[in-house]
């Protein structure tokens, strides 16, 4: 008798278990799943959700790997989408009924289906935007306005830069070229390409270091080992909370505009989660939430009203109507150009 | 009869840990590295990937530099690690040697990641070390102490340190003392005791120390990433690039291979010139 009750509580245990085992895994960027959101999706769904940082060129590599399986709902930029869902089809065409448009801002979500559209299905939709621009510190170098201040002699070991795709688009812009229309021509893109290399190389005495992780680069500049760096808006909008001689500048060939999205692994094992906490996080309270936080803008429509009135004035203060106008958003890129891009960054680095 | 069956069931699972998670992805990545990158099409089996490393000098160059400075590694390493494994092992009093390999041992309790980050806190510009040389007036301007190639090596240096002393001690304990009296009663000097009596006996740990050191060093990514920073271009981070950056799996399993087959050939290559067997050295 005792054995049975013993087994009974034992099948009980497990049954409950599992009853609370509905997992939502997310593939995404530091700070884009609050703690307090994440609890409060929890409390609110009963879905137990586990988070996996990475960054755009990782959310491809794991996804490949499985060939989309491990994870329920990934956050990658939309310029990086129809291009890898052509080669490796990784994710899933959203399903759009699902979906309560009415929240987001109508020609964001428009832009992202447009751009993530692969054989007459969209696979994406907005979550958040930004751009990457300069950050300043005003006190040590007043009037960095120009990615070709990452190159000036003036600034000597104080510039940091990422080697990665955004850097070359960013020196094709301060040399003259227009990178994002060149995209159809990859000669032509190459010939930019090799430039870019040129003066990226012969510029490398003005770098302290390469940055790779956001947090360091901020330490940087917080310590003033850095005074000029090519990084994210929120990164510089943190900075200035703490310290307002450090800001955002929108430089003036153009800030690049990114917009981070939502989107379905192919082999996603709980998407009505996913779709859950698409639609949670795009409520106006919780996207207000975390603009606060992250100093990012989200393509939810009505969060601007709760957002609070510092995170307006970076607005403001960094992006008037022409900073805006002058945004350069990054339009899906081709598969190839990402190798040619490749080999030009590696030699960037090794380049003595 | 029943013996054999009980080895083979004990040896199951390392066999099928082996195969499965060893020698199946490796048997997948050697025929990814022959096939050429074609989406859509047909997948058809080339050497391209192979030629690119030869004809694009920054990829041999990286590989060449690569393995110059795990060579410069392993030899401050050794020379660094030989007198502490002789101290241990000879010099230190016997209820000693336990504590002071513990000492040894003590730093690998954190991750590797920890470690370098805690040695970017000591000596960025704005870090420890800086604080105190301007502080005791030796400098007058914080100087930036990363992101330098010595610095890279003193890193490499400093995370494989245990694997060449370990391996020391226990060659360093088997030899007789008698050994080195004799030497001196028969009027030999110090150099002479080091080089024709110590040295020689210790060759197999100083070559299995080396080989362990020698591809650990090869094979870190973490450490030149960063702490050497900008101009520290390791051929694993190449292989990694060729992965995450390029989306090409193809190129990165020939540059795993490649690595494979050149630090194979590199170690083959010094235990010819130390004039060792591989087998001597294992055992």
């Amino acid at each position: 008798m005792k054995k049975i009750v013993l087994l009974a509580a034992l099948v009980l245990f497990c049954f409950s278990q599992a009853a609370q085992a509905e997992t939502l895994k997310i593939l995404t960027w530091k700070g884009y799943a609050p703690k307090e959101l994440v609890e409060k999706f929890e409390k609110e769904t009963k879905v137990k959700v586990e988070v996996t940082y990475s960054n755009n060129e990782e959310m491809i590599a794991k996804l490949r790997a499985t060939r989309g399986a491990g994870f329920d709902l990934a956050q990658p930029s939309q310029d990086r989408i129809s291009s890898v869902q052509e080669e490796f089809g990784l994710y899933q065409p959203m399903d759009f009924s699902k979906i309560e448009s009415a929240l987001f801002v109508a020609s964001m979500l428009e832009a992202v289906k447009k751009n993530t559209l692969v054989k007459g299905q969209a696979y994406a939709v907005p979550f958040c935007w930004g751009t990457d621009g300069l950050i300043v510190n005003g006190e040590k170098a007043a009037g960095a306005s120009s990615y070709n201040d990452l190159l000036s002699e003036k600034y000597k070991g104080r510039v940091s830069y990422r080697v990665k795709r955004p850097t070359l688009i960013a020196m094709g812009f301060a040399l003259g070229y227009k990178p994002f229309d060149l995209y159809a021509d990859p000669a032509a893109y190459q010939a930019m390409l090799d430039k870019v290399e040129k003066t990226l190389i012969a510029a490398k005495p003005m770098v302290k270091n390469y940055w790779t992780n956001g947090d360091a680069l901020l330490e940087s500049m917080r310590s003033g080992e850095v005074f000029v760096a090519m990084a994210w808006d929120n990164g510089g909008w943190k900075l200035h909370g703490e310290n307002k001689a450090i800001d955002f500048v929108a430089p003036k060939e153009g800030a690049l505009g990114w917009i981070d999205t939502f989107a379905l692994p192919a082999k996603a094992e709980n998407v009505a989660a996913a779709y859950k906490w698409i639609n949670f996080m795009t409520k106006p309270e919780n996207a207000a939430y975390f603009t606060n936080q992250e100093k990012t803008a989200t393509a939810s429509k009505d969060a601007n009203a709760q957002v609070a009135a510092d995170f307006r004035s970076n607005l403001e203060r960094c992006f008037p109507q022409a900073a805006v106008d002058n945004i350069k958003w990054y339009p899906p890129v081709p598969a190839k150009l990402e190798s040619m891009e490749g080999t030009v960054l590696d030699k960037i680095k090794a380049a003595q | 009869m029943r013996a054999k069956a009980a080895f083979w069931i004990f040896l199951a699972p390392v066999l099928a840990w082996l195969l499965l998670l060893i020698v199946l992805p490796h048997i997948d990545l050697l025929v990814m590295s022959f096939r050429s990158r074609n989406p859509g099409g047909d997948p058809g089996w080339t050497l391209v990937n192979y030629q690119r490393f030869f004809i694009e000098p920054i990829y041999w160059r990286t590989f060449v530099r690569t393995a110059i400075y795990s060579t410069i590694t392993t030899v401050i390493t050794f020379f660094l690690a030989m007198p502490v494994a002789f101290y241990i092992a000879k010099a230190a009093a016997v209820r000693l040697r336990g504590f002071l390999l513990i000492l040894l041992l003590l730093p690998f309790w954190v991750s590797e990641l920890v470690r370098v980050y805690g040695w970017m806190i000591l000596l960025r510009e704005s870090g420890v070390v800086n604080y105190f040389l301007i502080r005791f007036g030796l400098l007058t301007q914080p100087v930036e102490m990363l992101y330098r190639d010595a610095t890279m090596i003193m890193g490499l240096v400093y995370s494989s340190m245990l694997f060449m002393v370990v391996p020391l001690v226990s060659v360093v304990e088997s030899l007789d003392d008698a050994l080195i009296e004799a030497a001196y009663d028969l009027g030999a000097g110090k150099w002479t005791i080091w080089w024709r009596i110590i040295i020689p006996h210790c060759k197999p740990g100083i070559t299995s120390g080396s080989i362990v050191v020698f591809m650990l060093s090869l094979g870190n990514y973490m450490t030149p990433n960063l702490l050497g920073g900008k101009n520290s271009l390791w051929f694993t981070e190449q292989i990694y690039n060729q992965f995450i950056a390029s989306f090409n799996w193809n190129q990165g399993a020939a540059f795993g291979f490649l690595l494979l087959l050149l630090s194979s050939a590199i170690i083959w290559a010094g235990l010819r010139l130390s004039g060792q067997k591989l087998g001597q050295v294992a055992s």
